[in-house]
């Protein structure tokens, strides 16, 4: 799937996004430090591909969709889209990339204005970016209808507090929606929402995905979540990827042993399955101070002596690619 | 069947809101068995917290139990003293409150946090609590040398072992859990009710369980109890319940739920949302949203009645419910509520 002719859309070379920890009084004494919370993360998107963003709390999924779209610039590595290293944009430039690319925040309760009706907060970004004012109202419809909210006339002056979680959440979509960008980022985005609401949700999301080729990555911890929307997934473990390759195969048969466990703990809603005891150790990665070669290795059931000394590379494994020394060619 | 531990007959909880009331939970009735779990499932603000709260009377100072009982070892907790109460938290029914992992206080380490519970409570002498402090961490799985860290110093997963090891503390019959998984990755969430199995099974501890999600119910738990806008609307043994619900509630949060076993298929959603409890539909609360409702669904309540031996449903169409399901797996059964 990565071999075709087409450019991609996205490419992270060894990207990075570091940051300082320990203020100021700690800096100048020299004992800073950095929490490595994107640390060499090298994938790319095709136009159109949705990908899923997988891994614990802390493992650098918010960092990484961030960098994507530049709230926060890498501090190492490249970041292009389109061609362009997105560190480099300024002025105009900036500016036009930003209409093409939009993040989706976890909380639909913060994510919206409260003294602003639905009306105002869908029209905001069409009129920051100047779009002529007699096609607002076309555009509003539009992006509703793409999120099934069809029975516009009924939201338009409501004020957020007058929706329901997933009427909201599907409304700050239509908002991330409406400039038609190219690339959109979706972090955790039914996480607060009920689960017999989340559906809906996610529903839409695959439809827009079906109606407009948009390209999207999907940040999740939750990969029966994520198994719907994304045909491919990216596992991270502490700043880097673990392995990368179709969800429906990483589902079926992870080759990663962090992939592994974490497939083996989601639970499913049958009374049979699996109480086996997990494939981990129990302590949780600190990320100031992760171990030495693999950052896996403390907690991998199958570690050995090369684990710690050298961290593993990606090894290219039919359409999947997993950094594990088990998985690597003999050097 | 043993005598229940803890036995909930018409359960009624209300909120003083201005001038009115609201019924947060109305008529709440099911048992909990020794040495089980009881998964306590539904859709936010159906009413778990509340519930889970009036069971060591922790409520809200604007709530009140407004009737009904709730019998555990032969007393009602309703009737009880406040100083007969004092006596059962901890020892006997323990309360792990809703993201107990930020209601460890800050300013204590974890280990004078449980010497508190283990000296003041449980009348321990300091050595003795020192003792069974360590031994409680290691049931959690915590290294005993981390009794000194302040809460901050855990990790979330790590401060909820530790609102277990608390609950534990003084060999409680019953912990009830306020979504003690929520919120928490995967991985840790499966330690934690790993953790929840074993102290059913080594010490036969029995645990209400509260969560909104149905994989976590099928993982642990004996016997749900579902409830919908204040009431219990099916309770019975999980694997029947899950496998043949017979609430088209229930039958629609299983189509919602995604499933990592099966087909990466359609998820389809319950239309709607929950009802305002401040002005409840009349009949059935679940009729706006349910596509077998009926005219008597919006003008009589259903009551809770058996459907196989110990599951029981509160639905008008119970005696359908097997066509009800057959019909209920199909997304366009849901596109448009009846
Ligand atoms: N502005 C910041 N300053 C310092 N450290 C940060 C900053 N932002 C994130 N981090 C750290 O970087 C690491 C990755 O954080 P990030 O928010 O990307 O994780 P995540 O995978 O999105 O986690 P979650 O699932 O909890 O949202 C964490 O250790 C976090 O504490
Ligand atoms: N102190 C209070 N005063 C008035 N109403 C309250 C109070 N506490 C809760 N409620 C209301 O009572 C109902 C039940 O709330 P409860 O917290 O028990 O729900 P829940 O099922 O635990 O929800 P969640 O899954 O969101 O935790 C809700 O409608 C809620 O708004
Ligand atoms: S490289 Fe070694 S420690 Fe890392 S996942 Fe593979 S076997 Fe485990
Ligand atoms: S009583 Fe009627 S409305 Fe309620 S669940 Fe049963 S069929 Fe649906
Ligand atoms: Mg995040
Ligand atoms: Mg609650």
């Amino acid at each position: 799937m990565r071999d075709t002719q087409d450019p991609p859309l996205i490419k992270l070379e060894a990207a990075e996004l570091h940051f300082p920890v320990g203020g100021v009084l700690a800096q100048l004494q020299g004992r800073s430090t950095v929490v490595k919370a994107v640390d060499g993360v090298t994938f790319e998107l095709r136009r159109g591909e949705s990908v899923g963003l997988l891994g614990e709390s802390g493992c650098g999924k918010t960092s990484t969709g961030r960098m994507l779209v530049r709230l926060d610039k890498a501090t190492g590595g490249r970041v292009e889209f389109d061609g362009e290293d997105i560190s480099a944009l300024s002025g105009d430039a900036l500016k036009r990339f930003r209409s093409r690319v939009q993040l989706i925040f976890q909380n639909p309760f913060e994510a919206l204005n409260p003294r602003f009706t639905i009306r105002d907060v869908l029209a905001e970004p069409l009129e920051n970016a100047r779009i002529p004012k007699t096609e607002h109202e076309g555009r509003i419809l539009r992006a509703m209808a793409l999120v099934k909210l069809g029975d516009a006339a009924q939201f338009m002056d409501r004020y957020p507090h007058q929706l329901s979680g997933g009427q909201l959440q599907r409304i700050v979509m239509a908002r991330a929606l409406i400039l038609e960008p190219e690339f959109v980022v979706a972090d955790e985005p039914v996480s607060m929402l009920d689960v017999s609401v989340r559906a809906g949700v996610l529903n839409v999301f695959r439809d827009v995905r079906a109606k407009t080729g948009i390209t999207a990555i999907y940040i999740s911890h939750d990969l029966a979540l994520v198994r719907y929307v994304c045909e491919r997934t990216i596992v991270m473990y502490l700043g880097r990827i673990v392995e990368d390759g179709p969800t429906e195969d990483i589902v079926a048969n992870p080759l990663h042993p962090y992939t592994q466990a974490l497939v083996a703990a989601v639970p499913v809603p049958h009374p049979d399955q699996s109480h086996e005891p997990l494939p981990i150790g129990r302590g949780a990665p600190d990320p100031r101070n992760p171990p030495s070669g693999c950052t896996f290795r403390d907690r991998c059931p199958r570690a050995f002596d090369r684990c710690a000394v050298e961290a593993p590379g990606p090894t290219r494994i039919q359409n999947r690619i997993v950094h594990c020394h088990l998985h690597a060619p003999e050097t | 069947m043993t005598e229940p531990l803890l036995s909930l007959k018409g359960l009624s909880i209300a909120y003083k809101v201005g001038a009115h009331d609201i019924i947060a939970v109305e008529g709440a009735t099911f048992d909990v068995q020794p040495g089980s779990i009881v998964g306590l499932v539904g859709e936010s603000g159906c009413g778990k917290t509340t519930l889970a709260r009036s069971l060591t009377r922790v409520l809200a100072a604007n709530a009140r139990i407004a009737g009904g009982k709730a019998v555990f070892c032969g007393q009602d907790i309703v009737g009880l003293s406040e100083r007969a109460m004092n006596g059962l938290r901890w020892r006997e029914i323990a309360f792990i409150p809703q993201s107990a992992m930020n209601s460890l206080d800050p300013v204590y380490t974890v280990g004078s946090q449980l010497a508190e519970v283990l000296t003041r409570r449980g009348g321990m002498a300091r050595a003795a609590a020192r003792k069974r402090s360590e031994e409680l961490f290691e049931w959690v799985g915590i290294e005993t040398n981390r009794l000194g860290d302040y809460p901050h110093q855990f990790s979330g997963g790590m401060r909820q072992r530790v609102a277990i090891a608390l609950a534990l503390a003084l060999d409680p019959k019953l912990i009830i859990a306020d979504e003690p998984v929520t919120a928490l990755d995967v991985i840790v969430q499966r330690q934690i009710l790993d953790q929840l199995r074993e102290l059913k099974e080594r010490l036969g501890i029995s645990v209400i369980l509260v969560t909104h999600d149905i994989s976590v119910v099928a993982y642990v738990c004996d016997r749900v109890v579902v409830m919908y806008a204040g009431r219990v609307v099916e309770t019975g043994p999980m694997a029947a319940t899950l496998t043949a619900p017979a609430h088209p509630y229930t039958m629609g949060l299983r189509n919602a739920f995604p499933d990592l076993a099966g087909a990466a298929g359609e998820l389809t959603p319950i239309e709607g949302s929950p009802p305002d409890l401040a002005n409840p539909p009349a009949g059935c609360r679940f009729a706006p949203r349910c596509p077998f409702a009926e005219a008597r669904c919006r003008t009589d309540v259903p009551e809770l009645l058996p459907y196989e031996g110990d599951h029981l449903a509160a639905c008008h169409r119970i005696a359908e419910a097997e066509t009800l399901r057959a019909r209920a797996v199909a997304s366009e059964t849901w596109e448009v509520p009846a």
